[in-house]
């Protein structure tokens, strides 16, 4: 299937550009499709290719020795995933799996780079984009390392718990998405989505469908420093 | 009515993308001129992917946070 130019005229990558300079990205783009459930990219992997998601949602994520899934991002149409190893030579840096049905173009590294030396304003727009990119993992990595989010999202569940005898008729009980969670304690709503895991794995919770079962008061109250 | 166990749709933030349709598979989220509805369904394990996914964030999937635990730890708390 042809290259959609209007897709990449949208494109933060390739903002800017005239048609003739759209047309010699599109020639160098190929299209890929993947089912839901389908790894686009392992982490390690040499890599291939830069991708930008046409149409579909694309989890980012790295997975720890022990098996655990940190979510880097989600992408969505006109968002691009492995930059960073098409700039520097190196290996995937994290995994990719589509989470719906996905449709990608692609870009080669050799394709990549000799588009950057032809065209110097697809170079600005590529530091533009990874300078956004550095940003959002500088705001990450504050998070999962110097905050501890899990005591504060223990303090809040502590916070919005209420009896479970409580009044069931009217549902007047406060409900909290984990979007309002991630902002009431300040951070992404990947992280509470982390922080929730290692609170049930510690056995202070139970996640129970649409309920946040507080199993252990005492242990969640100790994680949120208010033992 | 929707009960409070499903996921919540904001019908007038809902561009009718249908991103959420394609990552849900309980079959819970349907299109209807161009907007999503939400159907009862016990098939829906609350998995919070269709609120992930949607880009408008017309999806919410609120948790109701309870406190259940057991005796002993109660009469414990009630000492301290
Ligand atoms: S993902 Fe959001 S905007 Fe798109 S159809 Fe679903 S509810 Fe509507
Ligand atoms: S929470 Fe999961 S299973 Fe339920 S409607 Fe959303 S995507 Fe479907």
């Amino acid at each position: 299937m042809a290259i959609d130019v209007d897709l990449l005229r949208g494109n933060p990558y390739f903002a800017g550009l005239g048609e003739a300079d759209l047309e010699a990205v599109a020639q160098r783009m190929f299209e890929q499709s993947v089912e839901r459930g389908d790894m686009i990219l392992m982490e390690e992997d040499p890599s291939e290719a830069i991708y930008f998601v046409v149409s579909g949602a694309v989890k980012v994520f790295k997975t720890s020795i022990e098996g655990k899934e940190q979510i880097l991002c989600l992408l969505r149409t006109g968002e691009s995933f492995n930059d960073v190893p098409i700039l520097d030579g190196g290996p995937n840096v994290a995994s990719a799996i589509a989470m719906t049905p996905v449709v990608l173009y692609g870009m080669t590294r050799t394709d990549m780079e000799e588009l950057l030396r032809e065209n110097p304003t697809i170079a600005m727009n590529v530091i533009r984009v990874l300078s956004r990119k550095v940003r959002h993992f500088v705001s990450m990595v504050e998070d999962l390392s110097f905050r501890d989010v899990t005591s504060r999202v223990a303090k809040l569940l502590l916070d919005y718990a209420t009896d479970h005898g409580g009044p069931e008729e009217g549902g007047q009980r406060p409900r909290l998405t984990q979007q309002e969670m991630a902002a009431m304690v300040g951070t992404a709503r990947e992280v509470v989505g982390r922080s929730l895991k290692v609170l049930e794995e510690e056995g202070a919770i139970r996640m129970d469908r649409h309920r946040i079962v507080v199993t252990n008061r005492r242990a969640l109250q100790q994680k949120g420093g208010v033992a | 009515m929707i009960m409070f166990d499903m996921p919540i749709i904001d019908t007038e933030l809902c561009n009718g993308c249908g991103l959420c349709l394609t990552v849900c598979e309980c079959g819970a989220l349907v299109i209807t001129d161009s907007v999503v509805t939400i159907h009862e369904t016990y098939e829906c394990g609350y998995c919070t992917e269709c609120e992930a996914v949607c880009p408008t964030g017309a999806i919410q999937c609120p948790y109701e946070i309870i406190i259940e635990d057991s005796f002993e730890q109660t009469l414990e708390q009630g000492f301290q």
